[in-house]
């Protein structure tokens, strides 16, 4: 019996010195916390990708919360509706975000870009253009070791074994612009959306001359301003003998697409390629159709009504329209 | 016998298949292309024009900041344009493309193969002849030798250590130009020296070379204050502060220049072209070049001009072999493997290895087991081990603390590895990035000095 | 032309590898493995291909089926460790033994860390000291040296639990029991497969040494620990010297100070590292064989010191320049 009120009365005692100790340390060292940042980190997603420029979701709250104005603090992952919240929170305005998304700007496809020499070294685009200019002649275009497949923390970007280039998942895609700064070469960039996910890219940076350009890759921007000559926009600019799509001002009415006589520009969430290789037998069907089989007349011919109507056709079958 | 004392490997040298080849002259060819870029720092300003007619060894390109070189032309003819060319890399160099007319030489280059043994020069003279002639570290650096020979204020030289070692495997241009050209290059040394205003030189030169020993030191009896010292085989003997290390047992600290510890050093072929230029009048228009390799028909030592194109000289070695691999610029330890052969020689190109594809690819890599040969065979007394993971996991500030900055990409590292790992891929990425914060920093700090006056 | 290859420098090779190091260690263990052969006879053969069998079997399945990797069985490291093992398992050990042994040493000492390169701890060991511990009868049964002749399995203790009732009790009637000097040396002596002749290691040792296999650093530490720490705690009424000898060449020591503790995996990388683990290994296994309850103690010490080698590993080498000579 007295063994029990003996132990009983030491841990009371104890345990109460301890929380007297506790409860003074505890004023001593109080940090005096905005309560606000843990309502704003509450409403963030929590990824810590870091996609904001922050290290984490607790840094972009606590900026967002020190800031007078949420100009310039975005969470790509959440978008404008997390900002909105976090706005509603803080009292200020959101600023308006349009969603984002990584686009590859280079279509050097393992057919298109006969590789020069046999890379031995380590599977990094970091190591390789460090060495030399790449397996294959191109200078500006991807190098195929996926730096930016490892970049993605969100699984978005998988690197295609046919054509030896990356792809974006754009469902997966947040926009948070690591693999953009993970390619040495610079070939992704962060574009609009765009309505509907669909927008126009020229898949190309090679800045050498069309001859040059065309000799390395035979998807390859030559610099020949069809497409530019063609945009209703202005928004096409040729510049170092590469074209340049200003998404601010194309409004993807696909009248470049089929300009481009290698297949560099590109018109991405359609269906369907508009390009002159697609037209040219189109035109001469009738030539051509004698000695084709029945399969592929049907095939042409569908490629030119979907030349011909190209609004009426994609809107019902789009591949990500799926929200 | 002396050598360096932390770390080290031992390469299989390789030498014999160029060793002992007499240095023969590579034809002049038919259009020259001369970069503007052969040196570190910034790239040479051109000071001639589309069509301007040009001589051996006339200027066509000054300097174009503090650490940055001359170029001259190696050949005479015209100048059909300036424009960006690839090297072998594929990457862009801005050169001068020059249609070759005979063989017309500046009328100032004494082209006598008599040796000049007098020299009464300034000091301030010489590396003023040093600097027109666009002389730069021929061992492979290729770092402007009058910036090298101005000692910065309040340090001075005592020693003039030349670097006769050439530890390389395969590459023998430095031997065979000691054996041909001794007397000249120990005149280049008391220019040097004089230049420096010292009284004391030590040659290095490793002990798989007796005859360079033999044939130096004999010189160097009759020359006051030069010494021939014997070194150990040891790769990274040829490394700058390895050599000084082995020739006068001094260490220089992290991130100091050798002139920390009084010490100079210079590359044999850059001496003989400071002799060239001093006493001769020529500015640096050539260099020796090893042409080599397992299967090379006439593996060699080649007099090169500047702006030959290499494959003129694989011509004169006989080609390139049928079962090539890879073609290494320079030596296998620290060389570039090659692209294409598409480029003009220059003052960097010290040598063509033409590795077999069964020497080519590197071996299958596997798990590290952590041997701790790599830290053993690290030549800085550096952890390969732990810088190359720290670089894959992106933790540059750790590799900053662990003194990657003092890593010379001397390879030891990989070259040990019996794991095969890619260590120096990743030092040497990694290494780069920390040169980027360090410079970034001290930018910063700059800056906001400035800012506080 | 061919697309030439293109890699980053350096493009030359040692030509080591660890298949090349594994395979040396395994031939610098065979005079040992001949010693115990003429020793056990039938038995030592036996225990060892069963435990390196079974090494290889379950790296193989453990690799192949719950890992997913390629195999590594090209390495040699599982043979290696199953050969280690078998080393330090008395001669007529069951075979049923042998494999949970070999599954606790591959499975639980190497693979749960994900393969070579990645234990902290010796996998040979982790799988005796498992058996010592689980099973302490049959693994401290030793039989006594007969060769291939041997007809019943005559068994005894090592000469180790003696020394240690000498030390312990000053019981000096033991003396008699304690085996030659010459004996202990060469090898006829009762014990695990592995530790019967110094004479066998040692060479085998100097052997990797000279191969640049392993360095001096570790072995030469541990002896010297040892030899010490013999040197001075010898019981009354037996010479030192005498008593250090018999401490060096009795046990595990030999094979531990040069093959166990020197595993690349498990040991530090640097010079003084080395030499830190090396002492405290020799420490450690005296520590225990005169105070402890075991009489061997050279499996607990490794695997201890083992423990600190992440700790020994932040020792940085001696940096270039870092102190300027005058």
């Amino acid at each position: 019996m007295d063994l029990i009120i003996i132990s009983l009365l030491v841990l009371g005692v104890t345990g109460l010195v301890a929380a007297i100790l506790l409860f003074f340390i505890a004023q001593k060292f109080k940090v005096e916390e905005d309560p606000r940042i843990d309502e704003v980190q509450a409403v963030l997603p929590g990824a810590n990708c870091g996609g904001c420029g922050f290290a984490g979701c607790r840094a972009l709250a606590e900026a967002c919360t020190k800031a007078s104005s949420l100009d310039g603090l975005l969470c790509p992952v959440g978008g404008a509706p997390v900002m909105e919240k976090v706005g509603a929170i803080l009292g200020m305005a959101a600023p308006a975000g349009e969603p984002k998304v990584a686009v590859i700007r280079c279509n050097g496809t393992c057919e298109a870009r006969p590789k020069t020499s046999e890379y031995n070294g380590t599977r990094s685009c970091a190591i390789m253009s460090a060495m030399y200019v790449g397996e294959s002649g191109c200078a500006y275009g991807c190098l195929g070791c996926g730096d930016c497949v490892e970049a993605c923390a969100f699984g978005a970007l998988k690197m295609n074994p046919e054509t030896g280039l990356p792809e974006v998942d754009e469902n997966l895609c947040t926009s948070c612009g690591k693999c953009v700064k993970a390619c040495p070469r610079h070939i992704i960039e962060l574009r609009k959306k765009g309505e509907n996910n669909q927008r126009m890219v020229v898949k190309c940076l090679n800045q050498d001359k069309g001859p040059a350009a065309k000799k390395v890759c035979a998807n390859a921007c030559i610099g020949c301003g069809l497409c530019a000559k063609v945009c209703p926009q202005e928004a096409i600019t040729v510049a170092n003998n590469v074209a340049y799509i200003d998404f601010d001002k194309c409004v993807v009415c696909r009248e470049c697409e089929p300009q481009c006589p290698t297949g560099a520009l590109w018109g991405m969430g359609f269906p369907e390629r508009l390009s002159k290789t697609a037209a040219a037998p189109a035109q001469e069907t009738e030539a051509v159709s004698t000695d084709k089989d029945e399969k592929f007349d049907s095939a042409i011919a569908a490629k030119i009504q979907a030349i011909k109507t190209p609004r009426a056709v994609f809107p019902a079958c789009l591949p990500y329209n799926n929200k | 016998m002396n050598t360096f004392k932390i770390g080290g490997v031992h390469p299989k040298d390789n030498k014999l298949y160029s060793a002992h080849q007499p240095i023969i002259e590579c034809g002049l060819p038919k259009q020259a292309i001369i970069p503007l870029a052969q040196h570190i720092g910034a790239p040479a300003k051109p000071v001639v024009q589309k069509g301007d007619k040009v001589k051996v060894g006339q200027l066509i390109a000054e300097a174009g900041g503090f650490v940055s070189a001359n170029v001259h032309s190696g050949v005479s003819g015209t100048v059909t344009k300036i424009d960006v060319t690839t090297d072998a890399w594929g990457m862009k160099m801005p050169a001068v493309f020059i249609d070759v007319e005979g063989d017309e030489w500046m009328e100032d280059i004494n082209r006598t193969s008599d040796v000049l043994r007098e020299c009464a020069m300034e000091p301030k003279e010489i590396i003023d002849k040093i600097a027109k002639a666009g002389i730069v570290g021929l061992g492979g650096a290729c770092f402007p030798t009058h910036v090298k020979l101005c000692p910065p204020p309040g340090q001075k030289a005592e020693v003039l250590i030349v670097n006769g070692v050439e530890c390389e495997p395969y590459l023998t241009c430095d031997h065979q130009l000691m054996l041909e050209h001794g007397e000249e290059i120990m005149i280049g040394i008391q220019i040097t020296m004089r230049a420096l205003g010292i009284n004391r030189a030590v040659i290095g030169i490793e002990k798989n070379k007796p005859d360079a020993i033999a044939r130096m030191t004999e010189l160097a009896h009759k020359a006051l204050g030069i010494e021939v010292k014997p070194l150990k085989l040891k790769y990274p003997q040829g490394g700058e502060k390895q050599l000084i290390d082995a020739c006068i047992g001094r260490q220089v600290a992290s991130g100091a220049l050798p002139i920390s510890v009084g010490a100079v050093v210079d590359n044999v072929a850059t001496i003989f072209a400071i002799y060239e230029a001093v006493q001769k009048n020529k500015p640096l228009i050539s260099r020796v070049m090893t042409v080599t390799g397992k299967s090379v028909k006439k593996p060699g030592n080649y007099l090169v001009r500047f702006g030959t194109p290499l494959a003129q000289v694989i011509e004169m070695a006989g080609g390139i072999p049928e079962d090539t691999g890879k073609i290494i610029g320079g030596g296998p330890m620290m060389g570039r493997a090659m692209n294409s052969v598409d480029m003009p020689a220059h003052k960097r190109t010290s040598g063509l290895l033409f590795l077999p594809e069964d020497e080519s690819r590197r071996g299958e890599v596997a798990n590290c087991i952590r041997c701790g040969k790599c830290v053993t065979a690290c030549p800085m007394g550096l952890e390969p081990y732990l810088l190359s993971r720290m670089s894959e996991l992106k933790m540059y500030d750790e590799m900053e603390q662990h003194n990657v900055m003092d890593c010379i990409d001397c390879g030891c590292c990989m070259f040990t590895c019996p794991s095969h790992r890619p260590l120096l891929d990743y030092i040497r990425s990694g290494k780069g990035i920390v040169g980027g914060n360090i410079r970034a920093r001290q930018a910063a700090a700059k800056a906001a000095a400035e800012a506080k006056k | 032309m061919k697309n030439l290859i293109v890699a980053p420098a350096p493009h030359a090779h040692s030509g080591d590898s660890v298949r090349k190091n594994m395979l040396l260690v395994i031939a610098a263990l065979m005079p040992a493995y001949a010693v115990s052969l003429a020793a056990f006879g039938w038995g030592a053969l036996i225990v060892t291909l069963i435990s390196i069998a079974a090494c290889c079997a379950t790296e193989w399945l453990i690799a192949k089926f719950i890992l997913k990797q390629q195999p590594t069985l090209c390495d040699c490291s599982a043979i290696l460790t199953g050969l280690l093992l078998a080393f330090n398992l008395p001669s007529n050990l069951p075979w049923w033994l042998i494999v949970i042994g070999a599954v606790v040493a591959i499975g639980v000492g190497k693979m749960t860390f994900g393969g070579l390169g990645q234990n902290p701890f010796n996998p040979a060991l982790v799988g005796r000291v498992f058996l010592l511990i689980a099973y302490p009868v049959q693994m401290t049964t030793w039989p006594l040296p007969q060769g291939f002749n041997a007809v019943d399995a005559a068994t005894g203790a090592t000469p180790l639990a003696y020394m240690k009732q000498i030390v312990k009790n000053g019981d000096m009637s033991l003396m008699d029991k304690l085996p030659d000097l010459q004996d202990a040396f060469f090898g006829f002596m009762g014990g695990s497969l592995g530790e019967v002749s110094a004479l066998a290691l040692i060479a085998g040792g100097i052997f990797l040494i000279c191969t640049k296999v392993i360095t001096w650093h570790i072995p030469v530490s541990i002896l010297a620990t040892v030899a010490a720490f013999a040197a001075l705690g010898a019981p009354a009424g037996m010479c030192p010297c005498h008593y250090t000898a018999l401490t060096l060449c009795t046990g595990g020591i030999m094979l531990g100070a040069f093959f166990m503790a020197t595993d690349y995996v498990t040991s530090p990388m640097t010079g003084w590292g080395k030499i830190i683990f090396g002492i405290g290994i020799g420490l450690i296994v005296m520590v225990i064989r005169t105070w402890g309850a075991y009489p061997e103690g050279m499996s607990f010490a490794i695997l201890i010191m083992n423990a600190t080698v992440p700790l020994l590993n932040k020792i940085r080498p001696k940096r270039f320049g870092e102190v300027v000579k005058k």
